[in-house]
């Protein structure tokens, strides 16, 4: 499992990676209260906002970790929001999407530097 | 998410209590308070509607109002020149909403003043603070002394404050809403008010700062009474369809365009015994009776997307031109539903109104509906 600076987790398996928020995330947000997620197709561009997470107080963007493409969405978190609280790193993934170039997943941070950036 | 705190930021009395609970602290208005504690906005909202919330607002402004010439008639008639309410037919024990208005009709502030015999006792919003005192000052020292009270606020609020607060002060019992009482608790001088921001019955709590912790604690010790913070407290406010000053209200709305008309009593109205004499009145009491061009309207978006406060608001899907703006908006978790207020041209503030919000560059459907969203619980006195 990789982490982004803004809190974003994703998992590979071959060119396609599972998205999600970070349990750290999550505590910060509090409890979500609605999910939008990219169309599947919708090409991402690493950094630009690629779903949205709302609380009852505030909107927050969720970011590409990296080029690709949305080839799967989570439609269970649109249903239910709160299955991104209660399990971030499970069934509360957010999307999948293709990665343009696969090798760049391995210069994401790994679960101890995100560890230390979290403090 | 970055986080930044600064060394200038006041702390409230609670402070301790706020950070031994697990609060996340904001800065808001120039003091680092509580947004939220450990079980987070949603759960402190529907334990104030189902049982007792306890919100520290002890960074909001209090002040006691008196008159040199110690006939309370004086103190209201003098705060009557800045806000358009009858604050002289105000009985003694008993509190009412008012508004401080400038020249052009608009909202400079909305407070509470409350008639405690010898004393106008008056709490206004954060933010305003200093403005509010030096517009008093300025306005009043002819024929008043105000004094800047630097005292905790304790809101306690919801279907167990009742229970919550007697055990420690029998007398809170026998209050009813928009009472206001000077009561020991615990020994310390408290003024009461059976009043709130969140459409709740309840109560506020002014307290003498070192006595603040003991008495929230001691509120605290009833399994019934939980801390809720700021988010909440405005969550609540929204449902309650209550102005937050600064979004819903600001120097460029008049009364009547945020439909607080109601606020305003007849005998300050055109043809009452104090009709006008408060700033702005040339503005604001002809527009009670023409109506204004614009009025705030509560909206339920269509869908799950909470619709948040600077979204345009159009006619129809395809509009090139907004008529209206969104002041207020999120999610309302007791009516488990996006909600929002805003305002709106008079003719389209019916409700049953289709209306659309821009979020993310999207329309959004959404329909006028009539204000509060979740009905008001207020313990009100008989109607004779």
């Amino acid at each position: 499992m990789k982490f982004t600076d803004e809190h974003e987790w994703l998992v590979r398996d071959g060119d396609v990676a599972t998205v999600g928020i970070t349990e750290h995330a999550t505590v910060q947000l509090g409890d979500l209260v609605f999910v939008e997620l990219p169309k599947v197709g919708t090409a991402l561009q690493k950094s630009n906002p690629a779903a949205v997470v709302e609380s009852v107080k505030a909107a927050s963007d969720v970011f590409a970790p990296l080029d690709g493409e949305v080839v799967e969405i989570n439609d269970a978190v649109v249903a239910d929001p709160s299955l991104v609280n209660s399990d971030p790193l499970g069934k509360g993934w957010l999307y999948k999407m293709k990665l343009k170039s696969p090798a760049d997943f391995d210069s994401l941070m790994d679960a101890d530097a995100y560890k230390l950036l979290i403090g | 998410m970055t986080y930044t705190t600064t060394h200038t930021l006041k702390r409230t009395p609670l402070y301790d209590l706020h950070v031994t609970h697990g609060a996340r602290m904001v800065p808001f208005a120039g003091y680092d308070m509580p947004v939220q504690y450990a079980p987070g906005i949603l759960k402190e909202h529907l334990h104030t509607r189902a049982s007792a919330g306890l919100c520290d607002v002890s960074h909001m402004g209090q002040f006691a109002l008196r008159a040199k010439s110690g006939r309370l008639a004086d103190a209201a008639l003098a705060l009557e020149r800045l806000v358009p309410i009858d604050v002289l037919g105000l009985d003694p024990g008993r509190q009412r909403y008012a508004l401080f208005t400038n020249a052009e009709g608009g909202i400079l502030d909305d407070l509470m003043v409350a008639n405690l015999g010898d004393h106008l006792f008056i709490v206004v919003n954060a933010a305003c603070k200093e403005a509010d005192e030096a517009h008093l000052r300025a306005a009043l020292s002819d024929v008043c002394d105000l004094e800047r009270l630097d005292r905790a606020l304790i809101a306690l609020q919801g279907p167990q404050a009742e229970a919550a607060l007697a055990r420690l002060a029998a007398p809170c019992r026998d209050m009813r809403f928009m009472d206001a009482r000077e009561i020991a608790i615990l020994g310390a001088d408290c003024v009461v008010t059976r009043s709130g921001y969140t459409g709740e019955d309840g109560y506020e709590i002014s307290v003498p700062r070192d006595r603040a912790h003991d008495i929230a604690t001691a509120l605290l010790e009833d399994p019934a009474v939980a801390l809720i913070g700021l988010g909440a407290r405005d969550s609540l406010r929204l449902e309650a369809g209550m102005c937050l000053y600064g979004a819903d209200l600001d120097p460029t709305t008049t009364p009547v365009d945020a439909d607080l008309s109601w606020a305003i009593q007849a005998v300050r109205r055109r043809g009452g015994a104090r009709a006008g004499g408060f700033p702005g009145c040339d503005v604001i009491l002809p527009q009670i009776e023409s109506g204004s061009l614009r009025v705030r309207a509560g909206f339920l978006p269509d869908g799950r997307a909470p619709v948040r406060a600077g979204s345009l608001v159009y006619d129809s899907e395809d509009a090139t031109s907004a008529i209206g703006i969104v002041t207020s908006g999120g999610f309302g978790p007791s009516v488990d539903r996006p909600i929002a207020m805003g305002t709106v041209p008079v003719s389209m503030a019916m409700p049953g109104t289709a209306l659309f919000a821009d979020v993310r560059g999207r329309r959004m459907a959404m329909t006028v509906t009539a204000l509060p969203f979740v009905a008001p619980k207020y313990k009100r006195r008989d109607r004779r």
